[in-house]
């Protein structure tokens, strides 16, 4: 790892200044960003911590939904949430393992957005809105494709607000070294149609699977997704599965993330 | 009751005290004064040709001590190969040098052709960054696959050697045209061809490596991760360094694991050690993860093609091998033992196999070098032929337990001679078969299968019966097998003046329990408590001349050494005890830590003996030295065969291809049992390291020679929730016929007799759901290939 400076605002005002300064990147749970530095792959000159600012952690349940700040970890999700909405609190309680969870955070989830991470499903799935210090910005219109998103030099995101829908699960198959997503697939039923979300598989990220969304809207049940094929063009191929094998995964968990809707 | 102390007591393991306690003390743990750290500067390329390495810039940087590079060693030895093979022409293996740097040419990813020396860490690693960026090398086409490695003579990993074969083995060569000729009138040939996967041995601790130098002496110290310090200071000492052995101190202190891959010497020892007397301060190397990765010597990798003939009933009639196993670029030190005498010599099995062949080219490829790695060659052997009598039973729709039963050799029959050349000495196959099947509950099997179905599973059980020859081994006959070094241990057993007692082992416990199992059994020989006895291992200024530890060998070989010291010990008492008690020596007994005269209440005790023997005022000091310290080698009369039954059931998700192992049962015959729980913890680690190369873990080398399996994301290990709780038994006991204390050794079983079973179970869940087309998926047997199997 290089040197680097550290400093930790406790305001989004002094976040966002001692983020212009030349080299400066924020600094949430760290559980990306740091092993990244000590591979050398990263050399921020400055850190700026999240981790400080209060008006940035926290779980609370409002009229637009269920609102968590940027800096909050996996494992307080997983707790504040479980009674609000379920499904994204188990969502948040499969990431990683204990260490990972009671670091690493939402906000650095969705900023990074791993084309195997959990959240940019749930976030994806939910039709939740990003609030970032300069805007908010629609879950259908942040995630840009791997490890892109909508966000700008120097924003910062501060929070997500989810709409809480009827039923909702969230079905992760474990690539099985990392335990990241090999294929996961989030479905969330509300009252005016389904949501699926499948992340994992593709090679643009996160995505929904519309043909599955239109069919459960019509009727919300496992056999709706029995005819509808997915096609393997432009799935990933690894050492973990074959584009194949991933198409096959998002027919085989979708129908069981609708079994398992709650 | 079970015993609370001595032979046979689940005494607690002492040294997990300070392993769980955070107060180990490891070789990274060394804070030296004057310290200085080394970098190792590695090939990103698989293959290439050094053109230049311009040092200036780097030498330069801040911090930059030293540097060197394959040129700084070109003139010292090379890194041997500890058993030299004969191809089946007669003709003696290639063995190209390994240098402690690469010169020349770079051979695999992580070939490291130069190192850093600076004053702290971050500047010796800016300075092999630059050092990297000033480095030219020519990439060449990169070997990896080892049947085009064999066939294109052009592209060479070692300039000298044209079609990149170290040698072509046949064992026995001589048996060759009888195998061939019961093939040729057999009713039924069963054929299959198996890959057993490269593995990444993943010690939790990586290599880490401190050389030390004093001028006003000249000594050497190394500090260093070893599972056998005198073996290593036998190689960077003697066989590279020139530095002779009296001037070297090699210490291994505590170790965190090894299976295998801290049994060599590896470059980066000769480094810190040469770059120590070059500026005479300390200097350490410790691995990153990746490192771990990229140098370690790998385990497995071969790919076989393995003949069964039998008659339609399932007797085996002959069995024929031929094998590629990679050695990667350079020869390890155990590396060609591991698939010739460590593999082929396994191959009957725990069977009456009248007819066997095996035939094996080891072959240079542009990866990490490949070695022992627990179980050696054994799970290899023990894979191949599960395997394929699975096969067999599938073909003549046979029941796999009575085929094993049939075939298994009978109680009555040893010592048993194998036509794979070696002699079991006893066994009792049948009984760990029954042993198995009742606690096992396999006539409950369907009851649970239908269970699985409900859940929209499929159960599968597979079956595994299988032997190893553990406790290396025979100096004489390994010698004439081609071993460089001799196959002995020792131990010194140091009774101090208040009757505690230290005792100096050759073998090194790297989380073996050594220091709880090995005070055990001295306990319960002289009769006194075992807080009273410490054992040290692992510095070879402390230890006498052993060989270490590998191959299950501790408590066969040195525990031999070591049993045969209290003997020692014991006899030196009486002689004292005969004087003190104005006896004759002959009618001296020994028990319950007590000299006595025969027939008599007059006694002394262990402690009035050790004492006396210290301050020998009454003492027969005209025939008699006075202390009392004994020191015993021991060189085996022969292997020690461990064996048993397993049995795996596995639930199979058809629809992600997942396999869960459902349950594993094992049925081991480990000879006489010093430790209960420490043999149980054994066999858990091993079955679990069994069912990580069954499903989990795959390393893979892309064409270009790149490891893609180089980090933990990718590279998948055996967690607590990839392993079920394991019902083990070790009750079926024939104690080893030719040591002292009967035991045979445990550490490796679990991962060769694991394998086989958890793919047999795959097979026949699969089996079972009707999906019979699939004959055979290679490990590990993951989701996606599970899918593909279904579905191809
Ligand atoms: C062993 C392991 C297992 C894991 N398993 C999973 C898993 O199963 N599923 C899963 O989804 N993830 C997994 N992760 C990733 C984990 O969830 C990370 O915590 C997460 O991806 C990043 O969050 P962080 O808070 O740690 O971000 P950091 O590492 O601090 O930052 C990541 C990136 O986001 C930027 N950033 C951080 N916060 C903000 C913000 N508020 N606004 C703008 N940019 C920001 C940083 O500058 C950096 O570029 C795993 C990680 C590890 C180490």
């Amino acid at each position: 790892m290089h040197n680097f400076d550290f400093v930790k605002p406790s305001t989004i005002a002094d976040a966002v200044k001692a983020l212009s300064a030349e080299g400066a990147q924020a600094l949430s749970g760290g559980q990306t960003l740091t092993p990244t530095m000590k591979q050398r792959l990263a050399a921020p000159a400055t850190l700026v911590s999240l981790t400080g600012i209060a008006e940035m952690k926290g779980v609370c349940m409002g009229a637009d939904g269920l609102s968590i700040g940027a800096a909050t970890t996996h494992a307080t999700v997983a707790k504040e949430a479980a009674a609000h909405y379920p499904a994204l609190a188990a969502l948040a309680g499969g990431i990683g393992d204990p260490a990972v969870r009671n670091r690493g955070t939402i906000g650095g989830s969705l900023a990074n957005n791993d084309p195997a991470a959990c959240y940019p499903a749930g976030t994806l799935g939910s039709g939740a809105t990003i609030v970032t210090n300069r805007r908010k910005i629609a879950a259908d219109d942040y995630f840009q494709g791997m490890f892109t998103t909508a966000l700008e030099e120097g924003e910062i995101i501060t929070g997500v607000t989810f709409p809480v829908p009827q039923k909702a699960a969230y079905v992760k198959f474990n690539q099985p070294a990392s335990r990241f997503a090999l294929t996961a697939v989030f479905v969330a039923k509300f009252a005016d149609g389904v949501r699926v979300a499948v992340t994992g598989a593709s090679n643009d990220g996160v995505f929904r699977w519309t043909e599955a969304e239109k069919a459960l809207s019509a009727n919300f049940a496992a056999s709706s997704v029995a005819g509808l094929t997915v096609s393997p063009d432009g799935m990933i191929g690894d050492l973990h599965g074959t584009p194949a094998y991933r198409a096959n995964l998002v027919k085989v968990l979708t129908k069981r993330a609708v079994e398992a809707a709650h | 009751m079970p015993k609370d102390h001595g032979i046979g007591a689940s005494s607690k393991r002492r040294e997990d005290v300070r392993f769980l306690s955070g107060r180990g003390y490891y070789t990274d743990d060394s804070a030296l004064a004057g310290q200085t750290y080394a970098v190792m500067v590695r090939s990103n390329v698989a293959h290439g040709r050094i053109k230049s390495i311009n040092t200036a810039n780097a030498a330069k940087m801040p911090g930059v001590l030293a540097i060197f590079t394959g040129e700084d060693f070109k003139d010292v030895g090379g890194n041997p190969a500890g058993w030299l093979i004969n191809s089946r022409d007669g003709t003696p293996m290639r063995e190209p040098k390994r240098p402690v740097l690469a010169h020349g040419k770079v051979r695999h990813v992580g070939d490291a052709y130069a190192a850093v020396i600076a004053e702290t860490y971050n500047q010796a690693k800016d300075a092999a960054q630059q050092l990297a960026d000033d480095s030219e090398i020519e990439e060449l086409p990169a070997i990896v696959d080892m049947k085009k490695a064999v066939a294109d003579a052009s592209n060479r990993v070692h300039d000298e050697i044209p079609d990149n074969l170290c040698f072509d083995w046949g064992w026995i060569e001589d048996n060759r045209a009888a195998v061939n000729a019961a093939f040729e009138k057999a009713p039924h040939i069963t054929t299959l061809e198996l890959v057993n996967n490269r593995l990444v041995p993943n010690a939790m601790e990586p290599r880490s490596s401190i050389g030390e130098y004093y001028p006003g002496t000249g000594d050497y110290k190394l500090t260093t991760t070893s599972q056998n310090p005198h073996l290593t200071r036998l190689l960077v000492g003697a066989f590279v360094l020139g530095i002779p052995e009296n001037k070297l101190t090699v210490v291994a202190p505590d170790v965190g694991g090894g299976f295998g891959s801290k049994i060599y010497h590896y470059g980066e020892e000769a480094v810190v050690l040469a770059a120590a007397k070059k500026l005479a301060r300390p200097v350490r190397w410790t691995a990153e993860r990746t490192e771990s990765f990229l140098s370690d010597a790998h385990g497995r990798d071969h790919v076989t093609r393995i003949e069964l003939a039998s008659t339609k009933d399932g007797e085996i009639l002959a069995i024929r091998t031929e094998t590629l196993a990679n050695v990667g670029a350079y020869l390890s030190n155990f590396s060609t033992a591991t698939p010739t005498f460590l593999h082929g010599t396994l191959m009957a099995g725990p069977y009456k196999v009248p007819h066997v062949y095996v035939n094996v080219k080891t072959v240079f490829t542009n990866t990490a070098p490949v070695d022992a790695y627990r179980g050696a060659g054994r799970p290899e052997a023990t894979f191949s032929l599960e395997r394929i009598i699975d096969k067999m039973c599938r073909e003549l729709n046979l029941d796999p337990f009575e085929v094993r039963r049939k075939n298994l050799i009978q109680p009555d029959q040893f010592p048993y001679t194998t036509p794979v050349g070696l002699v079991y000495d006893t066994g009792n196959y049948q009984a760990t078969l029954d042993k198995l099947i009742d606690l096992a509950d396999v006539a409950g099997f369907d009851k649970r299968a239908a269970a699985s179905k409900a859940k929209g599973k499929l159960r599968g059980m597979g079956l595994s019966t299988w032997i190893e020859a553990c406790g290396i081994a025979p100096s004489n006959l390994v010698g004439v097998l081609g071993s460089r070094v001799g196959l002995y241990d020792a131990a010194t057993v140091r009774v101090n003046a208040t009757g505690t007692i230290s005792v100096m082992t050759g073998a090194h416990s790297h989380g073996q329990g050594h220091e709880t199992v090995f005070a055990q059994v001295v306990a319960e020989k002289l009769g006194i408590a075992e807080s009273q006895i410490e054992i040290v291992h692992g510095d070879t200024s402390k230890i006498p001349f052993g060989m270490g530890s590998y191959g299950s060998r501790s408590l066969a070989v040195c525990g031999s050494a070591m049993s045969k010291a209290v003997d020692k010990i014991i006899a030196k008492g009486k002689k004292i005890a005969a004087h003190m008690l104005e006896a004759s020596e002959n009618d001296i007994v020994f028990a319950d830590g007590k000299f006595s005269v025969a027939g008599t209440d007059k006694a002394k005790t262990f402690g009035e003996i050790a004492f006396s023997a210290y301050v020998p005022h009454n003492y027969p000091l005209e025939t008699l030295e006075p202390g009392l310290e004994e020191t015993a080698f021991y060189d085996p009369a022969n292997f020690t065969y461990p064996a048993g039954a397993y049995l795996c059931e596995v639930e199979v998700d058809p629809e992600t291809g997942k396999v869960d192992i459902a349950s594993f049962t094992c049925a081991d015959d480990f000879g006489n049992v010093m430790n209960p729980m420490i043999v149980e913890g054994q066999v858990h680690g091993g079955v679990g390291q069994g069912i990580g190369q069954a499903l989990l873990e795959n390393t893979t080398y892309d064409e270009n020679g790149q490891l893609l399996t180089a980090s933990y994301m990718d590279y998948a290990m055996p967690r607590a929730d990839d392993v079920p709780f394991y019902t083990v038994d070790h009750s079926c006991i024939t104690p080893c016929t030719h040591n002292p204390l009967g035991v045979k050794g445990c550490g490796e079983a679990g991962a060769i007799g694991s394998p086989p079973a958890v793919v047999n179970a795959v097979i026949d869940a699969l089996h079972r759901g009707g999906m019979t087309h699939v004959k055979h998926i290679d490990m590990p047997v993951s989701p996606s290939r599970v899918w593909q199997a279904i579905n191809g």
